[in-house]
């Protein structure tokens, strides 16, 4: 156990990119923790998905000891944690676990969506925030001009920043010296009775659920029984560790520590992240506020390409919901798709990662249905129902009013850019709630529908700015508005994978670019497909896919017969991308791809 | 089913893989070589076809082709002796017809008297296109003239003479096909191969389109367009489509590629050549040795053949479409039955429906609509 004075427990916290897992290297490097041979680039991104896209998805903690210059050793927790906006939960739930953050800011980039949404977080958790401006080893580091940023946008004091390149490793130093210095030490009482936070779970193959703690007060041994406040559930330490990155077996946690334990402990699900954990037999009075669940805000259905992987959809589902508590799944039917599930995100990226993870991982060929938001249908009888998929709008007649989830976007843009994204919030209904500058770059604050936002209004905001815009999100609430679900016919088939709800103003516009996708995307057939999107039983946009006129080979003689034959195989293969809607096939992409919006 | 090749008679087909030079659209097994001895080849098809012979034993031979390559180039020495071997091995029957594959140059019909006396009586003439230009852009080594002048030989020669015509060539306007066809179709002919030229990988067209650099090719339109005048037009002169790219007078189809597109029985010999034998009820599939060189040595040896292929139900039926529906005639519906056919009934009947095939007395066809979709028609089939 260590004295709370020699402590200190910090994330690192910024934008996407900015170098927090370079950054978190050098600190493991550096201080020791892990044998030079045994480094690697941003290796706390140990799943395949977050090396491969070079992200952090989850966050991760390391246990680090610090010889300082005051002639003490420190224990340093540190935590990674994600930038992207998707994973803005794990960020704030690692807040809460340490007194401080480390605010990683490139210092040839400046501060960003996330910079803020992380420091607003950060003052919220009460931290001590110490800035780092990174990336001083590029001559396009404005490391002065950064800082007067910092100071006029954020408004905290930069002027002792410190400076670094964590990819050369220049100015590491400075940084643990600031730890230790800057930040302030855990509080904590060891002789009152155990009070823990319950950070984090995961599973591991090998070592069954583990689970993260932050010790608050009291002291947690190895064999100890303990006591989850909110689950009422009791279990007996099997291992106590602490993180290095990889496990090291502890005697004890006291105050103001972080580490894992083991307690045979079935599911992730079985835990609770924010729980309060302490002692079967001497409790504490007072359980920990908690964390505000997360929410899924997107949904989804995912479909096996072949029923027959129905089964092993499920199974490869569950095992990615043990690790992912934001990940959940229910079973669907549609009449098109089969068998299959609807499942909820944090945002597309999660979407994305998940899916990715399915058909990778699991070897699962996927169909992915319209994402949509939830939305809430007030019924007539006063009752209000949860709308995850547009396929079960109820009885439009039976419906009073239909609300939506909004949002507060913080747009930070170059201001040549700022015409084009006001243009784009306009056009996705949204309403202006703030405007002002921070030198060349403008900070605008949207009111939006979250709908408008969650299939291709990233990638839209990327290709209008040239990638100079960053983005970052809140949900603010409910709102209602005129919401009519849009349905889509193919050969005068409705396609339920395909409906989805739109803005009544929007339908229209909606309407044409998705029949005009869908013509594209579907190949042409032996006759003419008429493509419709209508709202109820009125049409408001059509296409006519016309009928392939020709498709025969020219030769073939006896020479041919064999290698015809093959070729025929190889196209029967490659049908089950395909799926048979009545007469017609539609290709599994199109499900994705009618959605997004070239205007 | 034991013995349904009946249905589609037998054949011999005989592979010459020697050319003058390559064509730029051909992907066909050719090869250009300095020299060739003849004597050496001729050989190896007497060895072969008697060691064919010895399996199927004494059937009624319907045809014999040679195909190439350029067959032309054959001394008539060994079209004969390749005819003769085959005599000794099968009873030919009374009308067998027999036919040499011939490009148009002038030195090549020098030859063609020699093929006659050899036993050749129909001649299939690669004339491709009927002016100078264009025959320039395909690589060919003859000119529209010598190509006339070839065909009026053959005509004189030959109780039997069909040519080939490539269209949808570069620059090519669907009223140029129609106003060539036209001309073709006034001379004397009784048989018509016309093929929409096909890009094919891993030749030089192949290359030069993938790089972007194949100018002038008409668009999907155009080509669609010049496959509706191609079907007008021939109808019109008395020679409807019997299969997708072959047009004849009645009686004068190619029995030859008949036995292919009726899935009969025939042998083949010669580099690349593929074979369907059906041997005590067992339907086989032969292919073999590619290379001229390794085809030699294989049948000088003993075997001038790879492995075979043994074709189940499931395979025949697959075969006996995708040919059979190339006939206007279609394909016989107690065979497609036999072969397991009712398995896609919802099939046939969906494509029934939108009017692509249809059931008429015992056949199965394609109907004018589906044919020029066959591709999609049997993907949909037999799905
Ligand atoms: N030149 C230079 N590149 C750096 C520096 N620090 C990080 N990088 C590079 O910046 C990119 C992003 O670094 P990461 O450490 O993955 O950034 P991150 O903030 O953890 O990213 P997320 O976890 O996705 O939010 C990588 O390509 C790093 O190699 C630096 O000091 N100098
Ligand atoms: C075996 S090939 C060639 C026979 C002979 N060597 C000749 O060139 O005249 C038979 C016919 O197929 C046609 N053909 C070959 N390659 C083609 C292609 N790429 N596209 C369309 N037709 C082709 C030509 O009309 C050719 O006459
Ligand atoms: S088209 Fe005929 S002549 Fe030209 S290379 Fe091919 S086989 Fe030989
Ligand atoms: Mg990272």
């Amino acid at each position: 156990m260590t004295e709370l004075s020699r402590i200190r427990n910090f994330s690192i916290v910024a934008h996407i990119d900015h170098g927090k897992s370079t950054l978190a290297d050098r600190l493991i490097q550096l201080t020791g923790t892990v044998a030079e041979r045994d480094m690697k680039a941003q290796m706390l991104d140990a799943m395949d998905i977050e090396r491969e896209r070079g992200i952090t998805i989850k966050a991760n903690s390391v246990r680090i000891e610090y010889p300082a210059q005051d002639g003490h050793t420190y224990i340093l927790n540190l935590i990674d944690t994600p930038g992207h906006v998707d994973f803005a939960y794990e960020v704030s739930r690692s807040m809460q676990a340490v007194e401080g953050s480390l605010l990683v800011v490139d210092a040839t980039q400046g501060v960003e969506a996330q910079t803020l949404a992380n420091v607003y977080q950060a003052i919220d958790a009460d931290h001590e925030i110490v800035p780092v401006l990174n990336k001083i080893d590029l001559p396009a580091a404005e490391p002065e001009r950064v800082k007067e940023q910092i100071e006029d946008v954020i408004g905290i004091e930069a002027h002792n920043a410190v400076l670094i390149s964590a990819k050369t490793g220049l100015g590491i130093p400075d940084v643990l010296e600031a730890i230790v210095q800057r930040l302030p030490a855990p509080k904590g009482e060891r002789d009152a009775p155990l009070k823990a936070m319950l950070v984090d779970s995961w599973y591991d193959s090998y070592l069954g659920v583990v689970v993260l703690i932050r010790v608050m007060d009291g002291v947690i041994r190895k064999g100890d029984t303990i006591r989850m406040m909110k689950t009422a559930a009791t279990y007996k330490l099997d291992t106590l560790a602490v993180l290095k990155p990889q496990m090291v077996q502890i005697d004890a946690l006291g105050p103001g520590e972080i580490g894992v334990f083991t307690a045979s402990i079935k599911q992730v699900r079985d835990t609770r992240v924010g729980d309060t954990i302490t002692h079967e037999k001497k409790q504490t009075p007072k359980a920990l506020p908690g964390f505000k669940p997360s929410v899924p805000v997107v949904f989804c259905g995912l479909f096996p390409v072949d029923a027959n992987d129905f089964d092993d959809l499920r199974d490869a589902m569950e095992k990615l919901a043990l690790n992912d508590a934001s990940f959940s799944f229910e079973m669907e039917t549609s009449a098109a798709l089969g068998f299959g599930f609807r499942c909820g995100f944090l945002g597309l990226l999660h979407l994305e990662v998940i899916r990715d993870r399915l058909e990778r991982e699991y070897d699962l060929d996927l169909i992915t249905t319209a994402p949509s938001v939830v939305y809430d249908v007030h019924m007539k009888s006063g009752e209000v129902e949860q709308l995850h998929n547009p396929a079960d709008m109820p009885d439009l007649t039976l419906v009073d009013h239909i609300e939506e989830p909004r949002i507060k976007a913080t747009i930070l843009v170059p201001d040549e850019y700022l015409g084009d994204v006001l243009k784009l919030c306009q056009e996705r209904r949204g309403i202006q709630l703030d405007l002002t500058y921070a030198g060349p770059r403008a900070m605008v604050v949207y009111d939006l529908p979250l709908n408008e936002v969650v299939f291709d209004f990233y990638d839209r905001l990327k290709s209008v700015t040239k990638g100079y815009a960053s983005f970052d999100y809140q949900i603010i609430g409910y709102r209602e508005d005129n919401l009519v679900k849009m349905s889509v016919l193919v050969n005068d088939e409705p396609v339920d994978a395909l409906s989805m709800m739109v803005h009544r103003d929007r339908a229209e516009l909606r309407g044409r670019a998705m029949v005009e996708k869908l013509k594209e995307l579907i190949p042409r057939h032996m006759f003419k497909i008429p493509i419709q999107a209508a709202i109820g039983g009125k049409v408001i946009a059509r296409e006519t896919l016309s009928a392939l006129r020709k498709d025969v080979t020219a030769k073939c003689y006896g020479g041919d017969a064999s290698r015809k034959r093959k070729l025929l195989d190889k196209q029967k293969a490659g049908k089950k991308k395909m799926r048979q809607f009545g007469k017609v096939e539609i290709p599994q992409e199109a499900f994705i791809s009618a959605l997004k919006m070239d205007s | 089913m034991r013995d349904d090749w009946r249905e589609g008679g037998f054949g011999l087909y005989v592979h010459w893989p020697f050319c003058q030079a390559k064509c730029p659209y051909c992907d066909f097994n050719s090869h250009v070589v300095s020299a060739v001895d003849q004597g050496r080849w001729a050989d190896a098809f007497e060895a072969e076809i008697a060691r064919y012979g010895a399996e199927t034993g004494r059937r009624v031979l319907s045809s014999i082709f040679f195909g190439g390559g350029t067959p032309s180039l054959m001394q008539p020495e060994v079209v004969s002796r390749v005819i003769e071997a085959a005599r000794g091995q099968w009873d030919f029957a009374n009308d067998i017809e027999v036919t040499l594959e011939a490009n148009p140059t002038s030195a090549e019909a020098g030859r063609f008297e020699g093929y006659r006396e050899a036993g050749v009586n129909r001649l299939s003439m690669g004339v491709q296109a009927l002016n100078d230009p264009d025959l320039r852009a395909l690589g060919r080594l003859h000119s529209a003239g010598e190509a006339m002048e070839a065909f009026a030989m053959a005509r004189e020669l030959f109780g039997r003479v069909s040519f080939d015509l490539i269209y949808a060539r570069q620059g090519q306007s669907v009223e140029a096909w129609a106003a060539e066809l036209e001309r073709a179709l006034g001379l004397a002919v009784d048989h018509l191969s016309l093929y929409q030229l096909t890009i094919e990988d891993g030749t030089a067209f192949g290359a030069r389109h993938r790089a972007g650099k194949l100018a002038g090719l008409p668009g999907e339109d155009a080509a669609d367009d010049m496959w509706d005048v191609t079907q007008a037009l021939t109808v019109a002169a008395g020679m409807p489509a019997y299969e997708v790219s072959n047009h004849a007078a009645k009686g004068a189809e190619s029995r030859h590629n008949l036995v292919y597109w009726r899935s009969g029985d025939w042998v083949g010999v010669g580099p690349g050549a593929h074979g369907r034998l059906t041997l005590d009820g067992q339907r086989w599939a032969t292919e073999t040795p590619l290379q001229p060189g390794a085809w030699l040595a294989a049948a000088e040896a003993g075997r001038g053949e790879n492995g075979r292929e043994a074709l189940g139900q499931p395979e025949r039926l697959e075969e006996l479409l995708l040919m059979g529906l190339r006939l206007e005639d279609g394909v016989d519906r107690a065979r497609a039955e036999a072969l397991g056919i009712s398995e896609f009934s919802r099939n046939v009947s969906a494509l029934t429906d939108i009017g692509m095939l249809e059931s008429t007395g015992p056949r199965l066809r394609a109907t004018e609509a589906g044919r020029p979709v066959l591709n999609a028609v049997l993907r949909r089939l037999l799905d």
